[in-house]
Protein backbone atom coordinates (compact mmCIF):
# COMPACT_ATOMS: atom_id res chain seq x y z
CA UNK A 1 0.00 0.00 0.00
CA UNK A 2 1.11 3.51 -0.77
CA UNK A 3 2.14 5.17 2.52
CA UNK A 4 0.36 8.54 2.25
CA UNK A 5 1.96 11.11 4.55
CA UNK A 6 -1.40 12.65 5.49
CA UNK A 7 -2.67 9.30 6.78
CA UNK A 8 0.59 8.54 8.61
CA UNK A 9 0.52 11.96 10.26
CA UNK A 10 -3.17 11.65 11.09
CA UNK A 11 -2.93 8.22 12.75
CA UNK A 12 0.21 9.07 14.74
CA UNK A 13 -0.77 12.61 15.79
CA UNK A 14 -4.39 11.94 16.69
CA UNK A 15 -3.37 8.66 18.32
CA UNK A 16 -0.90 10.49 20.58
CA UNK A 17 -3.48 13.18 21.34
CA UNK A 18 -6.16 10.66 22.34
CA UNK A 19 -3.61 8.69 24.37
CA UNK A 20 -2.65 11.91 26.17
CA UNK A 21 -6.33 12.53 27.06
CA UNK A 22 -6.51 9.05 28.64
CA UNK A 23 -3.43 9.77 30.77
CA UNK A 24 -4.80 13.18 31.76
CA UNK A 25 -7.93 11.48 33.07
CA UNK A 26 -5.76 8.98 34.98
CA UNK A 27 -3.66 11.83 36.44
CA UNK A 28 -6.86 13.69 37.40
CA UNK A 29 -8.42 10.62 39.03
CA UNK A 30 -5.28 9.81 41.01
CA UNK A 31 -4.57 13.42 41.99
CA UNK A 32 -1.17 13.20 40.33
CA UNK A 33 -1.38 16.75 38.98
CA UNK A 34 -2.97 19.82 40.51
CA UNK A 35 -5.82 21.33 38.53
CA UNK A 36 -4.62 24.81 37.67
CA UNK A 37 -5.33 26.94 34.63
CA UNK A 38 -1.68 26.73 33.66
CA UNK A 39 -1.32 22.92 33.77
CA UNK A 40 -4.71 22.53 32.08
CA UNK A 41 -3.93 24.93 29.25
CA UNK A 42 -0.61 23.24 28.55
CA UNK A 43 -2.02 19.70 28.64
CA UNK A 44 -5.14 20.42 26.56
CA UNK A 45 -3.18 22.50 24.06
CA UNK A 46 -0.94 19.49 23.42
CA UNK A 47 -3.63 16.79 23.50
CA UNK A 48 -6.49 18.52 21.68
CA UNK A 49 -3.98 20.31 19.45
CA UNK A 50 -2.63 16.98 18.20
CA UNK A 51 -6.10 15.46 17.86
CA UNK A 52 -7.35 18.45 15.90
CA UNK A 53 -4.27 18.72 13.70
CA UNK A 54 -4.55 15.02 12.92
CA UNK A 55 -8.24 15.20 12.09
CA UNK A 56 -7.69 18.22 9.85
CA UNK A 57 -4.78 16.58 8.07
CA UNK A 58 -6.95 13.54 7.37
CA UNK A 59 -9.17 15.77 5.25
CA UNK A 60 -6.22 16.93 3.14
CA UNK A 61 -6.06 13.68 1.20
CA UNK A 62 -9.74 13.88 0.29
CA UNK A 63 -10.76 14.71 -3.25
CA UNK A 64 -13.57 16.89 -1.87
CA UNK A 65 -12.66 18.14 1.66
CA UNK A 66 -15.65 20.50 1.58
CA UNK A 67 -17.94 17.46 1.68
CA UNK A 68 -16.15 15.85 4.64
CA UNK A 69 -19.17 16.43 6.89
CA UNK A 70 -21.11 13.85 4.87
CA UNK A 71 -18.79 11.22 6.34
CA UNK A 72 -20.72 11.28 9.64
CA UNK A 73 -23.78 9.68 8.05
CA UNK A 74 -22.89 6.00 7.50
CA UNK A 75 -21.89 4.91 11.01
CA UNK A 76 -24.17 1.85 10.66
CA UNK A 77 -21.80 0.15 8.22
CA UNK A 78 -18.56 2.12 7.91
CA UNK A 79 -15.70 2.18 10.42
CA UNK A 80 -14.42 5.39 8.84
CA UNK A 81 -17.77 7.01 9.52
CA UNK A 82 -17.81 5.63 13.08
CA UNK A 83 -14.34 7.07 13.63
CA UNK A 84 -15.54 10.48 12.47
CA UNK A 85 -18.59 10.39 14.73
CA UNK A 86 -16.55 9.16 17.72
CA UNK A 87 -13.90 11.84 17.11
CA UNK A 88 -16.46 14.64 17.13
CA UNK A 89 -18.39 13.22 20.10
CA UNK A 90 -15.16 12.95 22.09
CA UNK A 91 -14.81 16.73 21.96
CA UNK A 92 -17.91 17.14 24.14
CA UNK A 93 -16.61 15.50 27.35
CA UNK A 94 -13.09 16.71 26.52
CA UNK A 95 -14.20 20.33 26.49
CA UNK A 96 -16.12 19.84 29.75
CA UNK A 97 -13.04 18.18 31.28
CA UNK A 98 -11.02 21.19 30.08
CA UNK A 99 -13.58 23.63 31.48
CA UNK A 100 -13.37 22.06 34.93
CA UNK A 101 -9.57 21.87 34.86
CA UNK A 102 -8.76 25.27 33.37
CA UNK A 103 -11.63 27.54 34.44
CA UNK A 104 -12.91 26.03 37.69
CA UNK A 105 -9.59 24.37 38.54
CA UNK A 106 -11.22 21.25 39.91
CA UNK A 107 -11.32 17.47 39.42
CA UNK A 108 -14.32 17.08 41.73
CA UNK A 109 -17.48 15.10 41.03
CA UNK A 110 -18.97 15.69 37.60
CA UNK A 111 -15.75 17.24 36.28
CA UNK A 112 -13.90 14.02 37.01
CA UNK A 113 -16.65 12.01 35.35
CA UNK A 114 -16.20 14.22 32.28
CA UNK A 115 -12.53 13.24 32.37
CA UNK A 116 -13.30 9.54 32.59
CA UNK A 117 -15.83 9.77 29.75
CA UNK A 118 -13.19 11.65 27.72
CA UNK A 119 -10.75 8.79 28.27
CA UNK A 120 -13.32 6.20 27.15
CA UNK A 121 -14.32 8.24 24.09
CA UNK A 122 -10.65 8.63 23.18
CA UNK A 123 -10.08 4.87 23.36
CA UNK A 124 -13.20 4.20 21.29
CA UNK A 125 -12.03 6.65 18.62
CA UNK A 126 -8.59 5.03 18.39
CA UNK A 127 -10.19 1.58 18.22
CA UNK A 128 -12.34 2.81 15.31
CA UNK A 129 -9.18 3.98 13.52
CA UNK A 130 -7.68 0.53 13.96
CA UNK A 131 -10.87 -1.13 12.75
CA UNK A 132 -10.80 0.88 9.49
CA UNK A 133 -7.68 -1.10 8.61
CA UNK A 134 -8.49 -4.35 10.40
CA UNK A 135 -11.80 -4.66 8.53
CA UNK A 136 -10.23 -4.64 5.05
CA UNK A 137 -10.16 -8.25 3.86
CA UNK A 138 -8.46 -7.15 0.64
CA UNK A 139 -5.30 -6.43 2.68
CA UNK A 140 -5.01 -9.72 4.56
CA UNK A 141 -2.11 -8.81 6.89
CA UNK A 142 -4.10 -5.89 8.29
CA UNK A 143 -6.86 -8.19 9.45
CA UNK A 144 -4.47 -9.66 12.02
CA UNK A 145 -5.96 -9.69 15.54
CA UNK A 146 -3.08 -7.59 16.85
CA UNK A 147 -3.81 -4.57 14.62
CA UNK A 148 -6.47 -2.86 16.77
CA UNK A 149 -4.64 -3.52 20.09
CA UNK A 150 -1.48 -2.10 18.48
CA UNK A 151 -3.25 1.13 17.55
CA UNK A 152 -4.54 1.40 21.13
CA UNK A 153 -1.30 0.61 22.90
CA UNK A 154 0.75 2.90 20.62
CA UNK A 155 -1.72 5.72 21.33
CA UNK A 156 -1.29 5.11 25.07
CA UNK A 157 2.50 4.87 24.81
CA UNK A 158 2.97 8.00 22.71
CA UNK A 159 0.29 9.98 24.57
CA UNK A 160 1.72 8.97 27.94
CA UNK A 161 5.27 9.86 26.96
CA UNK A 162 4.11 13.20 25.65
CA UNK A 163 1.91 14.25 28.55
CA UNK A 164 4.42 13.06 31.17
CA UNK A 165 7.04 15.21 29.43
CA UNK A 166 4.74 18.26 29.39
CA UNK A 167 4.08 17.89 33.12
CA UNK A 168 7.72 17.10 33.87
CA UNK A 169 8.55 20.52 32.45
CA UNK A 170 5.79 22.63 34.01
CA UNK A 171 4.49 20.80 37.10
CA UNK A 172 6.44 17.62 37.81
CA UNK A 173 4.30 14.68 38.93
CA UNK A 174 5.77 11.84 40.99
CA UNK A 175 8.71 10.72 38.81
CA UNK A 176 7.62 7.08 39.20
CA UNK A 177 4.93 7.74 36.57
CA UNK A 178 7.77 7.67 34.05
CA UNK A 179 8.05 3.95 34.75
CA UNK A 180 4.41 3.43 33.79
CA UNK A 181 5.16 5.20 30.53
CA UNK A 182 8.25 3.04 29.96
CA UNK A 183 6.20 -0.11 30.54
CA UNK A 184 3.58 1.07 28.05
CA UNK A 185 6.23 1.84 25.41
CA UNK A 186 7.81 -1.59 25.93
CA UNK A 187 4.38 -3.24 25.68
CA UNK A 188 3.64 -1.41 22.43
CA UNK A 189 6.82 -2.60 20.76
CA UNK A 190 6.43 -6.11 22.13
CA UNK A 191 3.02 -6.27 20.48
CA UNK A 192 4.41 -4.80 17.27
CA UNK A 193 7.16 -7.41 17.30
CA UNK A 194 4.52 -10.11 17.62
CA UNK A 195 2.65 -8.55 14.65
CA UNK A 196 5.82 -8.66 12.54
CA UNK A 197 6.41 -12.30 13.50
CA UNK A 198 2.82 -13.16 12.66
CA UNK A 199 2.71 -11.43 9.26
CA UNK A 200 6.01 -13.04 8.29
CA UNK A 201 4.70 -16.48 9.18
CA UNK A 202 1.14 -16.01 7.87
CA UNK A 203 0.00 -18.33 5.12
CA UNK A 204 -1.09 -16.59 1.92
CA UNK A 205 -4.82 -15.82 1.82
CA UNK A 206 -5.07 -15.35 -1.94
CA UNK A 207 -2.79 -16.10 -4.88
CA UNK A 208 -2.43 -15.11 -8.52
CA UNK A 209 -3.98 -18.52 -9.22
CA UNK A 210 -7.09 -17.86 -7.13
CA UNK A 211 -7.40 -14.25 -8.29
CA UNK A 212 -7.57 -15.29 -11.93
CA UNK A 213 -9.05 -18.75 -11.35
CA UNK A 214 -6.41 -20.08 -13.72
CA UNK A 215 -4.75 -22.22 -11.08
CA UNK A 216 -6.72 -25.10 -12.60
CA UNK A 217 -4.26 -24.96 -15.52
CA UNK A 218 -1.11 -24.42 -13.52
CA UNK A 219 1.11 -21.74 -12.11
CA UNK A 220 -0.01 -18.26 -13.18
CA UNK A 221 2.30 -15.42 -14.16
CA UNK A 222 1.65 -12.05 -15.74
CA UNK A 223 2.63 -12.18 -19.41
CA UNK A 224 1.49 -8.74 -20.44
CA UNK A 225 0.13 -5.92 -18.28
CA UNK A 226 -2.99 -4.12 -19.53
CA UNK A 227 -1.23 -0.79 -19.76
CA UNK A 228 2.31 0.46 -20.28
CA UNK A 229 2.43 2.99 -17.44
CA UNK A 230 1.04 2.94 -13.90
CA UNK A 231 -2.65 3.34 -13.26
CA UNK A 232 -4.36 4.39 -10.02
CA UNK A 233 -4.46 0.80 -8.72
CA UNK A 234 -0.70 0.34 -9.20
CA UNK A 235 0.09 3.71 -7.63
CA UNK A 236 -2.16 3.21 -4.62
CA UNK A 237 -2.02 -0.57 -4.01
CA UNK A 238 1.12 -1.58 -5.84
CA UNK A 239 3.63 0.08 -3.50
CA UNK A 240 6.21 -2.51 -2.55
CA UNK A 241 9.15 -2.34 -0.24
CA UNK A 242 12.11 -4.64 -0.60
CA UNK A 243 12.18 -7.28 2.14
CA UNK A 244 15.71 -6.37 3.20
CA UNK A 245 14.73 -2.70 3.54
CA UNK A 246 11.69 -3.69 5.60
CA UNK A 247 13.91 -5.74 7.93
CA UNK A 248 16.33 -2.83 8.32
CA UNK A 249 13.53 -0.33 8.92
CA UNK A 250 12.05 -2.58 11.61
CA UNK A 251 15.39 -2.48 13.41
CA UNK A 252 15.53 1.32 13.01
CA UNK A 253 11.98 1.61 14.39
CA UNK A 254 12.89 -0.57 17.38
CA UNK A 255 16.12 1.36 18.07
CA UNK A 256 14.44 4.78 17.89
CA UNK A 257 11.11 3.78 19.35
CA UNK A 258 12.12 1.32 22.07
CA UNK A 259 15.87 1.15 22.67
CA UNK A 260 16.12 4.91 23.34
CA UNK A 261 12.82 5.85 25.04
CA UNK A 262 12.40 2.85 27.36
CA UNK A 263 15.74 3.41 29.18
CA UNK A 264 15.18 7.17 28.99
CA UNK A 265 11.85 6.94 30.83
CA UNK A 266 13.16 4.31 33.26
CA UNK A 267 15.99 6.69 34.12
CA UNK A 268 13.62 9.66 34.25
CA UNK A 269 11.77 7.91 37.07
CA UNK A 270 14.97 7.72 39.12
CA UNK A 271 15.61 11.43 39.11
CA UNK A 272 13.54 14.56 39.46
CA UNK A 273 13.47 18.12 38.20
CA UNK A 274 15.43 19.19 35.15
CA UNK A 275 17.09 15.81 34.64
CA UNK A 276 13.74 14.00 34.51
CA UNK A 277 12.36 16.55 32.08
CA UNK A 278 15.43 16.33 29.85
CA UNK A 279 15.37 12.51 29.79
CA UNK A 280 11.64 12.50 29.04
CA UNK A 281 12.09 15.04 26.26
CA UNK A 282 14.82 12.93 24.64
CA UNK A 283 12.67 9.83 25.06
CA UNK A 284 9.59 11.36 23.50
CA UNK A 285 11.52 12.71 20.50
CA UNK A 286 13.03 9.30 19.73
CA UNK A 287 9.69 7.59 20.28
CA UNK A 288 7.96 9.92 17.82
CA UNK A 289 10.56 9.12 15.16
CA UNK A 290 10.27 5.39 15.85
CA UNK A 291 6.48 5.43 15.59
CA UNK A 292 6.59 7.35 12.31
CA UNK A 293 8.86 4.63 10.85
CA UNK A 294 6.57 1.93 12.28
CA UNK A 295 3.47 3.55 10.76
CA UNK A 296 5.17 4.06 7.39
CA UNK A 297 6.07 0.36 7.39
CA UNK A 298 2.52 -0.63 8.35
CA UNK A 299 1.39 0.75 5.00
CA UNK A 300 4.45 0.04 2.89
CA UNK A 301 4.67 -3.63 3.89
CA UNK A 302 0.99 -4.41 3.37
CA UNK A 303 0.13 -6.20 0.14
CA UNK A 304 -3.26 -5.60 -1.46
CA UNK A 305 -5.14 -8.40 -3.22
CA UNK A 306 -5.49 -6.28 -6.37
CA UNK A 307 -1.71 -6.47 -6.82
CA UNK A 308 -2.20 -10.17 -7.63
CA UNK A 309 -3.50 -9.10 -11.05
CA UNK A 310 -0.28 -7.16 -11.65
CA UNK A 311 2.32 -9.81 -11.01
CA UNK A 312 2.35 -10.34 -7.23
CA UNK A 313 2.29 -14.08 -6.46
CA UNK A 314 0.57 -14.13 -3.07
CA UNK A 315 -0.97 -11.80 -0.50
CA UNK B 1 -27.15 4.23 2.47
CA UNK B 2 -24.06 2.14 2.37
CA UNK B 3 -25.65 -0.67 4.30
CA UNK B 4 -26.49 -3.38 1.80
CA UNK B 5 -30.14 -3.74 0.79
CA UNK B 6 -32.08 -5.73 3.39
CA UNK B 7 -34.20 -7.35 0.74
CA UNK B 8 -31.96 -7.64 -2.31
CA UNK B 9 -34.02 -8.19 -5.44
CA UNK B 10 -33.90 -11.47 -7.30
CA UNK B 11 -32.33 -9.72 -10.25
CA UNK B 12 -28.52 -9.83 -10.42
CA UNK B 13 -27.31 -8.19 -13.58
CA UNK B 14 -23.77 -9.04 -14.51
CA UNK B 15 -21.29 -10.25 -17.07
CA UNK B 16 -20.07 -13.67 -18.05
CA UNK B 17 -16.63 -13.61 -19.64
CA UNK B 18 -15.42 -16.51 -21.71
CA UNK B 19 -11.66 -16.89 -21.24
CA UNK B 20 -11.58 -19.63 -23.85
CA UNK B 21 -12.68 -17.22 -26.55
CA UNK B 22 -11.16 -13.88 -25.54
CA UNK B 23 -8.43 -12.95 -27.99
CA UNK B 24 -7.07 -10.05 -25.95
CA UNK B 25 -7.84 -7.37 -28.55
CA UNK B 26 -8.75 -4.75 -25.87
CA UNK B 27 -11.78 -3.66 -27.92
CA UNK B 28 -14.02 -4.05 -24.85
CA UNK B 29 -11.73 -1.79 -22.82
CA UNK B 30 -11.54 0.82 -25.57
CA UNK B 31 -15.27 0.87 -26.26
CA UNK B 32 -15.95 1.04 -22.53
CA UNK B 33 -13.71 4.08 -22.29
CA UNK B 34 -15.32 5.61 -25.37
CA UNK B 35 -18.89 5.20 -24.10
CA UNK B 36 -18.32 5.98 -20.45
CA UNK B 37 -16.22 9.08 -20.94
CA UNK B 38 -19.48 10.58 -22.15
CA UNK B 39 -21.78 8.56 -19.88
CA UNK B 40 -23.01 8.36 -16.28
CA UNK B 41 -19.57 8.92 -14.70
CA UNK B 42 -18.18 11.23 -17.38
CA UNK B 43 -15.49 12.21 -17.95
CA UNK B 44 -12.97 9.38 -17.52
CA UNK B 45 -10.09 11.78 -17.20
CA UNK B 46 -6.74 11.10 -18.83
CA UNK B 47 -3.77 13.03 -17.54
CA UNK B 48 -0.68 13.60 -19.61
CA UNK B 49 -2.14 11.39 -22.37
CA UNK B 50 0.65 12.03 -24.88
CA UNK B 51 3.47 12.34 -22.36
CA UNK B 52 5.92 9.83 -20.97
CA UNK B 53 3.77 8.83 -18.05
CA UNK B 54 0.10 8.90 -18.99
CA UNK B 55 -2.49 7.95 -16.39
CA UNK B 56 -6.23 7.75 -16.77
CA UNK B 57 -9.45 6.21 -15.54
CA UNK B 58 -10.58 2.99 -17.22
CA UNK B 59 -13.33 0.67 -16.04
CA UNK B 60 -12.07 -2.34 -17.91
CA UNK B 61 -8.52 -3.63 -18.18
CA UNK B 62 -7.31 -6.60 -20.21
CA UNK B 63 -4.44 -8.55 -18.67
CA UNK B 64 -2.64 -11.44 -20.33
CA UNK B 65 -1.40 -14.34 -18.23
CA UNK B 66 0.61 -17.47 -18.76
CA UNK B 67 -0.90 -20.41 -16.95
CA UNK B 68 0.84 -23.74 -16.60
CA UNK B 69 4.28 -24.71 -17.81
CA UNK B 70 5.86 -26.15 -20.89
CA UNK B 71 3.85 -27.60 -23.74
CA UNK B 72 0.68 -27.57 -21.70
CA UNK B 73 1.04 -23.93 -20.73
CA UNK B 74 -1.60 -21.54 -21.97
CA UNK B 75 -1.69 -17.87 -22.73
CA UNK B 76 -4.95 -16.51 -21.37
CA UNK B 77 -6.35 -13.06 -22.04
CA UNK B 78 -8.19 -11.81 -19.00
CA UNK B 79 -10.51 -8.80 -19.00
CA UNK B 80 -11.00 -7.37 -15.50
CA UNK B 81 -13.74 -5.01 -14.38
CA UNK B 82 -16.17 -4.56 -11.47
CA UNK B 83 -17.82 -7.87 -10.54
CA UNK B 84 -20.90 -6.20 -8.96
CA UNK B 85 -20.50 -8.41 -5.88
CA UNK B 86 -23.43 -9.53 -3.79
CA UNK B 87 -21.54 -8.53 -0.64
CA UNK B 88 -19.35 -5.67 -1.81
CA UNK B 89 -17.00 -4.36 0.89
CA UNK B 90 -16.49 -1.24 -1.25
CA UNK B 91 -20.08 -0.25 -0.48
CA UNK B 92 -20.17 -0.89 3.26
CA UNK B 93 -16.91 0.98 3.99
CA UNK B 94 -18.13 4.17 2.31
CA UNK B 95 -18.53 6.83 5.02
CA UNK B 96 -20.88 9.11 3.05
CA UNK B 97 -23.37 6.83 1.36
CA UNK B 98 -21.97 7.68 -2.08
CA UNK B 99 -21.31 4.00 -2.84
CA UNK B 100 -24.41 1.90 -3.10
CA UNK B 101 -25.78 -1.34 -4.45
CA UNK B 102 -29.01 -0.96 -6.40
CA UNK B 103 -31.78 -2.99 -4.88
CA UNK B 104 -33.58 -3.43 -8.21
CA UNK B 105 -30.78 -5.12 -10.15
CA UNK B 106 -27.72 -5.35 -7.91
CA UNK B 107 -25.57 -2.91 -9.86
CA UNK B 108 -22.89 -1.25 -7.68
CA UNK B 109 -22.66 2.49 -8.32
CA UNK B 110 -21.06 5.68 -6.99
CA UNK B 111 -22.93 8.93 -6.52
CA UNK B 112 -20.38 11.49 -7.72
CA UNK B 113 -22.22 14.29 -5.91
CA UNK B 114 -21.67 12.82 -2.43
CA UNK B 115 -18.30 11.05 -2.92
CA UNK B 116 -15.61 12.81 -0.86
CA UNK B 117 -12.74 11.03 -2.60
CA UNK B 118 -11.40 9.27 0.52
CA UNK B 119 -10.45 6.24 -1.62
CA UNK B 120 -11.32 3.74 1.13
CA UNK B 121 -13.68 1.84 -1.22
CA UNK B 122 -10.79 1.17 -3.58
CA UNK B 123 -8.79 -0.19 -0.64
CA UNK B 124 -11.69 -2.47 0.29
CA UNK B 125 -12.07 -3.95 -3.21
CA UNK B 126 -9.80 -6.99 -3.69
CA UNK B 127 -10.35 -6.88 -7.44
CA UNK B 128 -8.92 -3.41 -8.12
CA UNK B 129 -12.16 -2.50 -9.84
CA UNK B 130 -12.38 1.12 -8.74
CA UNK B 131 -10.22 3.86 -10.18
CA UNK B 132 -9.87 7.31 -8.68
CA UNK B 133 -10.21 10.32 -10.93
CA UNK B 134 -7.50 12.68 -9.68
CA UNK B 135 -8.92 15.58 -11.68
CA UNK B 136 -12.52 15.13 -10.51
CA UNK B 137 -11.60 14.14 -6.94
CA UNK B 138 -14.11 11.28 -6.91
CA UNK B 139 -14.01 7.51 -7.30
CA UNK B 140 -15.23 5.98 -10.56
CA UNK B 141 -16.15 2.46 -11.56
CA UNK B 142 -17.97 0.25 -14.04
CA UNK B 143 -21.68 1.10 -14.10
CA UNK B 144 -22.59 -1.92 -16.21
CA UNK B 145 -23.58 0.84 -18.65
CA UNK B 146 -26.78 1.77 -16.82
CA UNK B 147 -27.13 4.47 -19.45
CA UNK B 148 -27.31 1.85 -22.21
CA UNK B 149 -29.02 -1.21 -20.79
CA UNK B 150 -32.32 0.53 -20.07
CA UNK B 151 -32.05 3.22 -22.73
CA UNK B 152 -35.16 3.31 -24.89
CA UNK B 153 -33.45 5.62 -27.36
CA UNK B 154 -31.11 2.85 -28.43
CA UNK B 155 -32.09 -0.01 -30.73
CA UNK B 156 -32.80 -3.07 -28.59
CA UNK B 157 -29.71 -4.97 -29.69
CA UNK B 158 -27.55 -2.13 -28.33
CA UNK B 159 -29.10 -2.21 -24.86
CA UNK B 160 -26.14 -4.13 -23.47
CA UNK B 161 -22.95 -2.83 -21.88
CA UNK B 162 -20.53 -1.25 -24.37
CA UNK B 163 -17.93 -3.96 -23.75
CA UNK B 164 -20.42 -6.69 -24.65
CA UNK B 165 -21.73 -4.97 -27.77
CA UNK B 166 -18.25 -4.45 -29.16
CA UNK B 167 -16.57 -7.81 -28.47
CA UNK B 168 -15.68 -9.16 -31.93
CA UNK B 169 -15.25 -12.69 -30.57
CA UNK B 170 -18.49 -12.81 -28.54
CA UNK B 171 -16.49 -13.62 -25.45
CA UNK B 172 -18.64 -11.35 -23.27
CA UNK B 173 -22.22 -12.00 -22.24
CA UNK B 174 -24.62 -9.81 -20.30
CA UNK B 175 -27.72 -10.91 -18.44
CA UNK B 176 -29.50 -11.73 -15.19
CA UNK B 177 -27.43 -14.15 -13.14
CA UNK B 178 -30.17 -14.25 -10.52
CA UNK B 179 -32.45 -16.06 -12.96
CA UNK B 180 -31.36 -19.70 -13.22
CA UNK B 181 -32.99 -20.00 -16.64
CA UNK B 182 -31.33 -17.00 -18.23
CA UNK B 183 -28.89 -17.52 -21.08
CA UNK B 184 -25.96 -16.37 -18.94
CA UNK B 185 -26.89 -18.67 -16.05
CA UNK B 186 -27.11 -21.61 -18.44
CA UNK B 187 -23.69 -20.75 -19.87
CA UNK B 188 -22.24 -20.69 -16.36
CA UNK B 189 -23.89 -24.03 -15.64
CA UNK B 190 -22.68 -25.71 -18.86
CA UNK B 191 -19.14 -24.40 -18.82
CA UNK B 192 -18.41 -24.42 -15.10
CA UNK B 193 -18.30 -20.66 -14.71
CA UNK B 194 -16.45 -19.59 -11.58
CA UNK B 195 -15.91 -16.72 -9.12
CA UNK B 196 -12.64 -14.83 -8.84
CA UNK B 197 -11.03 -15.01 -5.37
CA UNK B 198 -14.04 -16.57 -3.60
CA UNK B 199 -11.92 -16.58 -0.41
CA UNK B 200 -12.48 -12.82 -0.11
CA UNK B 201 -16.14 -13.49 0.65
CA UNK B 202 -17.55 -10.78 -1.62
CA UNK B 203 -19.68 -13.20 -3.69
CA UNK B 204 -19.00 -11.73 -7.12
CA UNK B 205 -21.95 -11.75 -9.53
CA UNK B 206 -19.81 -11.71 -12.69
CA UNK B 207 -18.57 -15.15 -13.69
CA UNK B 208 -15.61 -16.33 -15.74
CA UNK B 209 -15.78 -19.33 -18.06
CA UNK B 210 -12.52 -21.30 -17.90
CA UNK B 211 -10.46 -22.06 -20.99
CA UNK B 212 -11.62 -25.44 -22.37
CA UNK B 213 -9.31 -28.34 -21.64
CA UNK B 214 -7.15 -29.48 -24.49
CA UNK B 215 -5.61 -32.87 -25.17
CA UNK B 216 -2.55 -33.10 -22.99
CA UNK B 217 0.57 -32.79 -25.09
CA UNK B 218 3.06 -35.57 -24.50
CA UNK B 219 5.65 -34.13 -26.87
CA UNK B 220 6.98 -31.98 -24.12
CA UNK B 221 10.28 -31.46 -25.93
CA UNK B 222 8.73 -30.13 -29.11
CA UNK B 223 10.20 -26.79 -30.00
CA UNK B 224 9.56 -24.39 -32.82
CA UNK B 225 12.76 -25.57 -34.44
CA UNK B 226 11.63 -29.21 -34.46
CA UNK B 227 8.53 -28.28 -36.38
CA UNK B 228 10.37 -26.26 -39.03
CA UNK B 229 13.10 -28.91 -39.44
CA UNK B 230 13.50 -29.58 -43.20
CA UNK B 231 11.86 -32.78 -44.32
CA UNK B 232 14.70 -35.07 -45.30
CA UNK B 233 13.39 -36.79 -48.42
CA UNK B 234 10.85 -39.56 -48.64
CA UNK B 235 7.90 -37.19 -48.68
CA UNK B 236 6.41 -39.22 -51.51
CA UNK B 237 6.59 -36.36 -53.94
CA UNK B 238 9.60 -35.66 -56.13
CA UNK B 239 8.49 -32.04 -56.39
CA UNK B 240 8.36 -31.54 -52.65
CA UNK B 241 11.68 -33.32 -52.24
CA UNK B 242 13.16 -30.90 -54.75
CA UNK B 243 11.63 -27.93 -52.89
CA UNK B 244 13.08 -29.30 -49.69
CA UNK B 245 16.55 -29.69 -51.20
CA UNK B 246 16.36 -26.25 -52.80
CA UNK B 247 15.35 -24.60 -49.59
CA UNK B 248 17.91 -26.54 -47.56
CA UNK B 249 20.84 -25.31 -49.65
Amino acid sequence: MHPAYSVIFFTTASGAGYGALVWMAIFAATGTVTPTAWTGLAAFAVALGLVTAGLLSSTFHLGHPERAWKAFSQWRSSWLSREGVAAVLAYVPALLFALGWIVFETFEGAWLIAGIVTALAALVTVACTGMIYASLRAIPRWTDVTVVPIYLVFALASGGALIFTVFAIIAPPAPEWAWAVAIMIAAAWALKFIYWQRIDAAAPVATAESATGLGRIGRVSLFEAPHTSDNYIMREMGFRIARKHAARLRIIALLLGAAVPVPAFLAAGLFSGVLTAALALAGVAALAAGILVERWLFFAEAKHAASLFYGTDTV
Amino acid sequence: MTSLPNNPGAKKLGLVIDLDICVGCHACAVNCKEWNTGGHSAPLTDENPYGNDPIGVWFNRVHTYEAGDGANGRTVHFPRSCLHCEEPACVTVCPTGASYKRESDGIVLVNADTCIGCKLCSWACPYGAREYDYADGVMKKCTLCIDRIGNDNLPERDRVPACVSTCPASARHFGDLGDPNSEVSRLVEERGGYDLMPEMGMKPVNKYLPPRTRPVSTASNTTAQDITEPVSGGSGSRFLDWVDRALSR
